[in-house]
């Protein structure tokens, strides 16, 4: 039994719990990668009390999660139930809808910076419809609005599996629902919401734990490791946080230390969706 | 439990057992360079990449070619992390040349890099006699000599002359009062109000001018003698941060952040939309690699390099600047620190070697004599930025072991202030520095 065990349980130490553990003990060093790690207690997690870049970093990451995941989630729902209606070209629209989900995320992220220049093709358009033409990554009001566009952008992968869960829908429960005298809102709301519900819960949690670890959009969009954080620290996210002070400024006992407090925090707020599921999540065979 | 409970004991010692550190620096030996040597071959990290480093590695080849019997194996693009986890992990290098000085005290006190104090002395280098006085300030951390400058940068002014004529000016400003002055004298705006020619743009975000907040124009001091940030304390910030602000205001704060889009962002510093380049911008705080870096678009420009003006209290200073640039060590890791010592001598205090490379990068080069070197003075362009790097009062900024954690912090702070998010200047400048001194306090 334990032979048979024995690739996962190798992979799970070394590449699992030995870095947590490792995480975990630096967290309460001073260690710079030149020098072995100094132990000095719980001074990492004091200071992240009063460093206000840390403060800036949770509000920052806290706006994406609330805002980015329910959006995403909605427009993915809302692309998967367009998808549902052709019947012919199915597929080629699928197609399109998911192609942005492969396009790697540094060059999507670039991508979007060009497009977004307040010199470049979008605020060109917005010139000629006489509407307001924001700065976006050059404006801390408009940076994280552009970060959600970006992310609605790459919804494809979450919006392939609300279709096949809409798809999944048993089709005798519109009918019994039709029967009943139920309009199409009706429908949607007590039949196909229900029936979906797991996935939705499912991408609400993959969502708030992509959320909390947003990193590349934001790093990639301010400009690199010269302009971390810009513009005025809007896009200063957790995730960017984190390496600047790990990576960049070689504090890697307290870049470990943000790095369990975000592992705690994470499982916080999946334990609340967990705990929460049960009033709205349905599962068709009843278990939960 | 207990079981359980020793089981992670035992990981977390592992965990610290595989942690790196660097080894204790034995006595030096240096090599007879005319003697007969048993083949060796440098492993060299250097940050070059592209066209730079195939102009230094044809440097390399006449290093090689000099010492035959030492083979330099160049391993490029390689920044300061990655030096880091080489030395961390234990990999043979033999030398490593960083892009910047920001980093020197970080290996300086955690012994990543050599102290080459003994090596000079064994060699009889003196570092006084051979390097200019500015470039100490980047190369030595407390007392350590870890790393030797190769080639520096020089920040001046360079300006328009058909600009600066038009609006009936001579002469480039040497006072910061002047260069505000005709800022807003040679701002023109279009019929819609945006900026069609810029006089200056202060902003903070703008090309290279986050170096020009670094406080050498108004003589500003990073730390107190208590080693505490002198951000709260000494008032030459609170007057660059006004200067800037009050221009900023004067030309229009949302006008200039219109026109950095206008002319195409951060990119534009490095192609052909420069806004200097192509004439929207008369005054240019920028590096002598400008005058280099574009030869075909700047010989249709009618410009002059100038040193970048100072204070109006602070004249004397006038014809220094900030500099700063590439530096060269031996990793404490290093398989052949003899001969990687000599490699180091060679590409620092070598006059051939530094000049030839001082001319294929447009850098300049960091020792009194080659600093004097006719040929690259030939150039009254980049003559400018030759004095400003033989300058006595030239300097970087203090050296600590946050590397650019320091600068970041005032680099964010000043955006903000300038965005007008700070009511109250000195409160704001006496809660970045309680906020650098925190960050000290993480090592």
């Amino acid at each position: 039994m334990a032979l048979f065990m024995a690739p996962w349980l190798i992979g799970f130490l070394v590449f699992i719990a030995y870095p947590m553990l490792a995480t975990l003990y630096y967290s309460f060093t001073k260690y710079n990668l030149l020098t072995d790690p100094i132990w000095v207690g719980t001074f990492n997690y004091r200071f992240m009390w009063h460093d206000q870049l840390f403060w800036l970093a949770i509000r920052n990451t806290l706006w994406l999660v609330v805002f980015l995941v329910p959006i995403q989630v909605l427009f993915s729902i809302s692309a998967a139930v367009v998808l549902t209606r052709p019947k012919r070209g199915a597929s080629v629209y699928r197609t399109i809808f998911f192609l942005p989900s492969m396009v790697p995320i540094v060059a999507a992220a670039l991508g979007f910076a060009f497009l977004l220049n307040p010199a470049g093709p979008i605020d060109h358009i917005l010139g000629l419809l006489h509407l307001p033409r924001p700065l976006w990554f050059e404006d801390p009001q408009w940076a994280k609005p552009g970060l959600l566009l970006l992310g609605l952008w790459g919804v494809g992968q979450i919006m392939i599996i609300f279709l096949a869960a809409l798809l999944d829908v048993p089709a005798q429960l519109y009918e019994a629902a039709e029967l009943e005298g139920a309009g199409p809102w009706q429908r949607f709301r007590s039949v196909t919401l229900p029936m979906i519900s797991p996935v939705i819960f499912f991408s609400l949690v993959i969502g708030v734990i992509d959320g909390f670890q947003y990193f590349t959009e934001a790093y990639i969009t301010a400009g690199g490791r010269d302009h971390v954080g810009e513009p005025q620290g809007s896009t200063l996210m957790y995730g960017v946080r984190l390496y600047q002070e790990g990576f960049q400024n070689l504090h890697l006992g307290y870049a470990a230390a943000m790095a369990w407090v975000l592992f705690l925090l994470i499982m916080l707020c999946t334990a609340v969706l967990i705990r929460t599921s049960d009033r709205w999540v349905h599962y068709q065979g009843g278990f939960r | 439990m207990k079981r359980s409970l020793i089981g992670i004991a035992a990981i977390a010692l592992v965990a610290a057992a595989c942690t790196g550190g660097n080894s204790n620096q034995g006595p030096v030996q240096t090599v007879n360079p005319s003697a007969s040597h048993a083949p060796v071959t440098l492993k060299v990290w250097g940050f070059y990449t592209e066209h730079e480093l195939a102009n230094f590695t044809e440097v390399v080849q006449t290093f090689e070619d000099k010492y035959p019997w030492i083979t330099v194996d160049m391993v490029p693009g390689k920044q300061f992390g990655d030096i880091v986890r080489g030395i961390n992990a234990g990999t043979p290098i033999d030398a490593s040349v960083d892009v910047g000085p920001d980093n020197v005290a970080k290996l300086c006190a955690s012994g990543g890099w050599q102290d080459l104090t003994s090596y000079m002395q064994a060699d009889n280098v003196d570092f006084d006699a051979t390097f200019p006085a500015s470039v100490k300030s980047y190369t030595n951390y407390e007392g350590k000599q870890c790393a030797l400058p190769m080639l520096t940068d020089a920040f001046g002014l360079y300006y328009n002359k058909d600009l600066l004529a038009d609006a009936g000016y001579t002469d480039p400003p040497t006072t910061l009062e002047e260069l505000a002055e005709m800022a807003k004298a040679l701002t023109t705006y279009n019929a819609d109000g945006s900026i069609k020619v810029l006089g200056f743009n202060p902003l903070s975000n703008f090309y290279e001018n986050p170096n020009m907040y670094v406080g050498n124009a108004w003589g500003a001091t990073w730390y107190n003698d208590d080693g505490s940030s002198a951000f709260g304390t000494d008032p030459a910030w609170k007057q660059a941060f006004l200067w800037d602000k009050d221009l900023a205001d004067a030309i229009g704060y949302d006008k200039l952040v219109q026109f950095k889009s206008d002319v195409g962002g951060d990119n534009s510093e490095w192609n052909e939309q420069h806004a200097f380049q192509v004439g929207r911008l008369a005054l240019l705080y920028d590096g002598e690699w400008r005058t280099g870096y574009d030869p075909e678009a700047m010989a249709k420009l009618n410009f002059g390099t100038a040193p970048f003006p100072m204070a109006d209290d602070k004249t004397d200073l006038y014809g220094s600047g900030l500099i700063g640039g590439t530096v060269v060590g031996i990793p404490s890791t290093a398989e052949h620190p003899s001969e990687a010592w000599l490699f180091v001598k060679e590409l620092t205090t070598n006059a051939d070697f530094l000049s030839t490379l001082a001319n294929k990068l447009y850098n300049v080069p960091t020792t009194i004599e080659t600093l004097a070197d006719p040929t690259l003075a030939a150039d009254d362009h980049f003559k400018t930025f030759l004095d400003i790097a033989a300058n006595s009062n030239s300097r970087f900024r203090p050296l600590t072991t946050l590397g650019t954690g320091d600068a970041d912090l005032e680099a964010a702070f000043l955006v903000k202030w300038e965005a007008g998010k700070i009511a109250n200047l000195q409160q704001g400048l006496t809660d970045l520095a309680t906020q650098i001194d925190r960050e000290m306090q993480l090592g």
